[in-house]
């Protein structure tokens, strides 16, 4: 799958209460009013100015903190197509994986705010568009990449009935 | 080869001999589910078109976060998960009953459990030697339908720790210590095994604490080998039959040890806005306190009561600072009442709040005002954390956090031991 669009650069740590604050816990039943205030402590505008498509862009440790699983289902409702960071925090990147949100590892220094990306998850490439260059991931593990080809977990088990990720 | 107390577990849950790294089915022996991931789980297993779960007396729901609850968006969500565990006759815990993970420690996880819990201080359960890790609504949702779950197996940091604690140093302080010295990404995909003389004299209540944070440094499960303080905690909760020793193989091939000596440790305090910017009290500058706050999974335990009634007795809080105690379970509240403890906090000029997550987690029930200062004896100070992006959490000891209502600036509590 390649997927395509702009780059939004946050910074390190970006923990689970930046991304779905605990003020708004009463909207965790209503993911799509909840999808409004996505990342909003981080970047007030975000969830406004965000396009269908684009990336998240973090540093070290992105989605540190609570296992809400809201977290990673209203980035992916506010359309972000991929998150891309130095390093995930455990039950975030597992969480995403879960409700089909493709999360990367890579070193994101050379990507800008802005920059158009090119993302192909089966050769673990992101192309920079906008600096004309070329930047490698490792794949997923295979369990993983089973899950997200099935589109998450529910979709996983109802197709499999059971866990298939050998 | 040996194994760590992890490879036993997941090997023995999931037939295979497994060591770190391999990838495995597992048997779950016990889930939770809370009022902020609960409701999304019973969603999820409605669209995986689970009717039954496989064994409703392996799960607990409780009603924790917004106990009672403020808004009628949360009241419905109880509404959810009352019906839930009605039709599949799981456990459910109303309003008041306590913090997760308090309960689930003094009423169910047991030594070589492997629990799944939809909230990321899962791995208190660490304390009493299972295997317990927070996860997502949906691999609790699908832990509930299959009874079972996948696991990368972790590699294991071993943390040995000697010597002896000071007089006004606690767990918490060790652990606040050990999450700035690994760093809050340390430990990630990792669990951790907390072994030496100075965790072994550990009571429970403390291993608790230690286990409650290893999330903080990224870790999948922190976990002590089970021995008497275990056996005795669970025959105090009338469980001693669920006792059995896990210990780690004395060849156990760990990913690397790290030694901490714990006789020159001071109170440590985590500094706004991660839980590893941690300072010994002295470095911590002068901090205005505007609210105290003790309670949480981390420090809202009976022990942790009678340190801020023994530093309270016969004093006033500073007029200047407001005071939250929140006891973690009905059964630590009503000990507290017993032991006059709740007098004392009353006479101290505190308020006493409904058993819950409310205040920590920004929900209700102390929220902060914009630019004001909590220090609180919970485990996260991410911005935002308790309800209010313009607020600061410092995270320290129920003692610092005694000792600073007095005062009404961050103290050290050294004088009142």
């Amino acid at each position: 799958m390649i997927l395509h669009g702009r780059s939004w650069k946050f910074g390190d740590d970006i923990s689970t209460d930046l991304i779905a604050p605990g003020r708004y816990f009463h909207l965790r039943s209503d993911l799509p009013e909840l999808a409004k205030h996505v990342l909003e402590d981080a970047d007030a505008e975000f969830a406004k100015k965000v396009s269908g498509g684009d990336f998240i862009v973090g540093g070290r440790n992105f989605g540190l903190g609570s296992s809400r699983e809201h977290a990673p289902t209203i980035i992916k409702l506010a359309g972000v197509s991929c998150v891309i960071a130095k390093s995930f925090a455990r039950i975030f990147f597992r969480n995403a994986i879960n409700i089909g949100l493709p999360v990367i590892e890579c070193d994101t220094d050379k990507i800008a705010a802005g920059d158009e990306l090119e993302v192909d998850l089966e050769k673990g490439v992101i192309k920079d568009l906008t600096k004309k260059i070329e930047l490698k991931f490792a794949p997923l593990p295979k369990a993983m990449t089973r899950i997200l080809g099935d589109g998450g977990l529910v979709e996983h088990i109802k197709k499999h009935g059971d866990f298939k990720i050998e | 080869m040996g194994k760590t107390i992890s490879e036993k577990i997941l090997s023995e849950h999931s037939g295979k001999d497994l060591k770190a790294d391999d990838f495995a089915i597992v048997k779950v022996d016990l889930c939770l589910l809370q009022d902020g991931t609960g409701p999304l789980a019973v969603r999820q297993l409605d669209k995986l078109g689970i009717k039954e779960v496989v064994n409703p007396q392996g799960i607990a729901v409780f009603l924790d976060h917004a106990a009672p609850s403020p808004r009628k968006e949360l009241s419905n969500d109880h509404i959810t998960l009352r019906n839930f565990a009605r039709k599949t006759g799981c456990y459910l815990f109303e309003i008041g009953e306590g913090v997760c993970h308090q309960i689930m420690s003094e009423l169910f996880t047991s030594p070589g459990d492997v629990l799944v819990g939809a909230d990321s201080h899962t791995c208190t359960g660490g304390a009493l030697g299972a295997f317990a890790t927070g996860m997502g609504s949906t691999d609790v949702a699908v832990a509930m339908g299959l009874g079972k779950t996948w696991f990368r197996v972790p590699k294991t940091i071993k943390v040995s720790v000697t010597g002896k604690f000071q007089p006004g140093v606690f767990a918490k302080d060790f652990i606040l210590f050990l999450i700035g010295t690994l760093g809050a990404e340390g430990a990630t995909y990792k669990a951790l095994e907390f072994t030496g003389d100075a965790m072994e004299s550990l009571s429970m209540p403390e291993r608790l604490v230690i286990s409650n944070m290893a999330v903080e440094a990224g870790a999948k499960a922190g976990i002590f080998a089970s021995d008497k303080v275990t056996k005795s905690y669970l025959k105090q909760h009338g469980r001693e039959d669920k006792f059995k020793p896990v210990l780690p193989d004395k060849d156990a091939k760990y990913d690397r040890e790290i030694n901490i000596e714990v006789d020159k440790l001071v109170p440590m305090v985590s500094m706004p806005h991660t839980v590893d910017n941690t300072k010994p009290i002295d470095k911590a500058g002068e901090v205005k306190v505007h609210q105290v706050f003790i309670g949480s999974c981390t420090n809202g335990r009976i022990e942790d009561l009678r340190i801020a009634a023994e530093i309270w007795k016969g004093k006033k809080r500073d007029p200047d600072t407001r005071v939250i105690v929140t006891p973690a379970s009905k059964e630590v509240y009503l000990q507290a009442a017993k032991e006059g403890l709740v007098e004392i906090f009353i006479d101290f000029g505190a308020t006493v709040t409904t058993p819950g997550c409310g205040a920590c987690v920004g929900v209700h029930g102390g929220i902060l005002g914009d630019g004001e200062n909590c220090v609180s004896t919970s485990n996260r100070n991410f911005l935002g954390r308790m309800g209010n992006p313009k607020g600061f959490v410092y995270l320290v000891s129920p003692a610092t956090a005694a000792a600073s209502a007095i005062k009404g600036e961050l103290t050290d509590p050294r004088e009142y031991f």
